[in-house]
């Protein structure tokens, strides 16, 4: 009886976590489900079933080209990310010592997220352009005497905008990770004989590994899903899955973009799902 | 981003206003059912007095692209006709997503022609009653009869008059011919082609086909959004004699396949800088060196101009790409608020605006009564192509051009009788935005 009487009253502290997520995450995605297989024309979308929303979106070499850059996009933010979070986080939790000063530099990282995403973005544009401050100064030093045409508009300032505006997300969980190191096994592995190198390679790396599988997770769902940094930063030349579904908006196609939106979730999902497999995250929760 | 921010302060003011709309609303229907009491009860005399009153408490929103969604319009309003007009600004995509999907959210549309053609057999929008208009006789016979003079050609594409009319009241088709129900009011349109920076090209340019040519490899641009772009490229394409089209403004598979091969060329030869889909980013593009020749609107050579920057809105002997827009009323509208909808609509053709949007470097429709709201140097610069004698301001009070300066593309006649086509919805729209997002990701 007591126990039938704990077990209802779970059921009954969860019911409105479960009520907002029905409401607000189950509903819209049946919806975009349901949609993805209805028919449109101009200006209407017209209840149907019908495959050729993701025949043609799956058979169109559009698409496939579409993901290949987004892809690209999302490893390479990733590798940047990975590269300068995880030197920023190891300096945060291993060189400085005291504690105040460890959180003064953390709240230093955080200052950029002050300000809006797309401020920080735009603010590249005129940084990098051909008669941009950087392509003045090279000049200036005589280091080229072209501007360079593909510092911006291009994948290298996409990847550039990418990287700076995702890298805290790739820090804090893996400053979290390493903050939970037992500071005496790395006094062990020296003790053992191992160099700072074998240290990091066998101790720490393997540690942080929940936060690095969190940080990737964070950074590539929103690189895969974005689009107004590839619009702005590529000046409108490239073309990520995110700014084709927008694109899909804009021109009333909502079944189309609802097809696209559901192949995007499951790709999404299922690298997600590769990510858990190597990583047992739960152990950092 | 200036437009972003501008969006979404109208959108949030337009939430802080409509809690009260509805109230308000509530009481101008409340004040028409007293109207109709009282025609009823034989009180006829008493009407006018009635309705002069309400009409204040009438409140019409209005939504539309950036261009003629003027704060100034809606204050002359309230000076001269007593009612509050609100304004929300969105772009062309926005607007016509709206327009079909959220038929209750506005009183007025204010639209361009080609989004008329996919927006009004959706059924969200009423067709007015031409006799009901004092000023109908003033509109450019160009949105009647498609000729601006009686023995001039029409173009391709969507040419306004094509969507002007439908049949009856009631009627989602377009007739073939004009009627008494108009679809659109025509308010402001224009000729628009490519915008140069002749300081940084140093030579003459006289065709469509420079866009793609060599020398400007990686310095030029062209606007993305498919429905236009795909009809500069046509022009750009026929130019170069790469394509021949039948009808420009309505291609075939063929010709759509032919266009994009050609542009998908050029973009993986690098010739394009950047693609722009707002009006800021054409402006900045231009600005600041990155491109200097691309496909532009009037007012944004205005804006570079503005900054000290030479620039200038090239005529090209193939002719100009026209685009037009006009308001028309939403399906809902009835009663005081439909009466004050044609008395705003009346208001309109009656030569303020008119002026107004002539002095933006945009054309009004009923341009004979737009003449006697502005001066003869006014109108000999911005209609006659005449040289101006004093300095030419802006309606904000802005020096626009100097003294002596004289309208690149010349006179009304000459531009809006030049033009080779309009912007359009084709057959194959479906088949040309999945083109147009190759090019794009090409």
């Amino acid at each position: 009886m007591a126990f039938d009487m704990s077990k209802r009253s779970s059921y009954f502290l969860i019911s409105p976590m479960a009520l907002i997520f029905a409401i607000f995450l189950v509903v819209p995605l049946l919806t975009i489900v349901i949609v993805s297989f209805w028919d449109y024309d101009e200006y209407r979308i017209l209840p149907d079933f019908i495959f050729e929303n993701y025949s043609y979106l799956l058979g169109s070499s559009v698409t496939w080209k579409i993901y290949l850059n987004t892809f690209k996009y999302a490893a390479l933010t990733w590798g940047f990310t990975l590269l300068i979070g995880f030197t920023v986080a190891y300096f945060l939790a291993f060189h400085v010592r005291s504690l105040t000063w460890q959180i003064v530099l953390f709240m230093v990282c955080t200052i950029p997220f002050w300000t809006s995403n797309i401020i920080r973005m735009i603010s590249w544009i005129p940084f990098l352009g051909r008669n941009g401050l950087l392509n003045s100064a090279l000049m200036g030093l005589g280091i080229v005497d072209q501007p360079l045409e593909f510092l911006l508009f291009s994948d290298f300032a996409v990847v550039l905008a990418d990287v700076h505006l995702y890298t805290l997300f790739m820090v804090v969980p893996i400053f979290n990770s390493m903050m939970r190191i037992d500071r005496s096994l790395i006094e062990a592995a020296r003790d053992a004989g191992a160099s700072g190198f074998e240290t990091l390679r066998q101790v720490i790396v393997p540690l942080s590994k929940p936060g690095i599988a969190i940080g990737s997770i964070f950074v590539i769902t929103v690189v895969m899903g974005d689009f107004i940094t590839v619009r702005l930063m590529s000046g409108g030349q490239s073309a990520s899955v995110g700014l084709q579904i927008s694109n899909e908006i804009g021109v009333l196609q909502y079944p189309a973009a609802a097809a696209s939106a559901v192949v995007l979730l499951i790709t999404v999902l299922l690298i997600v799902t590769a990510l858990l497999r190597m990583v047992d995250i739960r152990k950092e929760l | 981003m200036t437009t972003d921010t501008s969006k979404s302060t109208a959108k949030s003011t337009k939430n802080l206003l409509s809690a009260k709309e509805v109230t308000r609303r509530g009481f101008v229907k409340g004040a028409a059912v007293t109207a109709g009491v009282a025609i009823g009860s034989g009180a006829i005399t008493g009407f006018p007095t009635i309705w002069a009153q309400n009409i204040k408490n009438v409140t019409l929103r209005q939504f539309g692209t950036g261009v003629s969604n003027i704060n100034a319009v809606a204050d002359k309003v309230k000076e001269d006709l007593g009612f509050t007009l609100q304004m929300t600004a969105l772009d062309s995509d926005a607007v016509a997503q709206r327009a079909v999907t959220q038929p209750k959210s506005f009183d007025i549309a204010d639209i361009e022609y080609w989004i008329c053609k996919k927006v009004f057999p959706a059924g969200t929008m009423q067709p007015m009653d031409t006799t009901k208009l004092k000023n109908y006789d003033a509109i450019s016979k160009l949105f009647i009869t498609g000729k601006l003079t009686p023995d001039s050609e029409i173009a391709q594409g969507t040419a306004p008059h094509t969507v002007g009319f439908v049949e009856s009241a009631d009627s989602v088709d377009f007739a073939s011919a004009p009627t008494q129900w108009m679809t659109l009011i025509p308010t402001i349109y224009n000729a628009d082609t490519l915008g140069i920076r002749p300081d940084l090209i140093n030579r003459p340019i006289d065709s469509w086909s420079e866009l793609l040519n060599p020398e400007f490899k990686g310095k030029a641009s062209i606007l993305n959004i498919p429905s236009i772009g795909i009809m500069d490229a046509a022009m750009v394409c026929e130019a170069s004699g790469l394509v021949t089209y039948g009808d420009k403004g309505n291609m075939t598979k063929d010709e759509i396949d032919k266009t994009i091969a050609v542009m998908i060329e050029a973009k993986n030869a690098g010739q394009f800088r950047a693609f722009w889909k707002s009006f800021d980013e054409s402006v900045n593009l231009m600005a600041s060196g990155e491109v200097v020749i691309q496909s532009m609107w009037s007012p944004a050579v205005a804006a570079v101009r503005s900054k000290g920057i030479a620039c200038k809105y090239q005529p090209l002997k193939e002719g100009y790409r026209a685009w037009g827009g006009g308001i028309g009323l939403a399906k809902h509208l009835s009663g005081l608020e439909l009466e004050a909808a044609y008395e705003y609509i009346d208001w309109y053709l009656s030569g303020w605006v008119g002026a107004y949007l002539n002095r933006q470097g945009y054309y009004s429709a009923a341009p004979a009564t737009a003449q006697k709201f502005m001066s003869e140097d006014e109108w000999g610069f911005w209609m006659e192509g005449k040289a101006a004698a004093g300095d030419i301001l802006s309606p904000d009070g802005k020096v626009m051009e100097k003294a002596g300066a004289v309208r690149d593309g010349g006179s009304y006649e000459e531009r809006m009788g030049s033009v080779a086509c309009w912007n359009s919805v084709m057959d194959e729209n479906k088949h040309m935005i999945r083109k147009w997002n190759e090019f794009i990701a090409a």
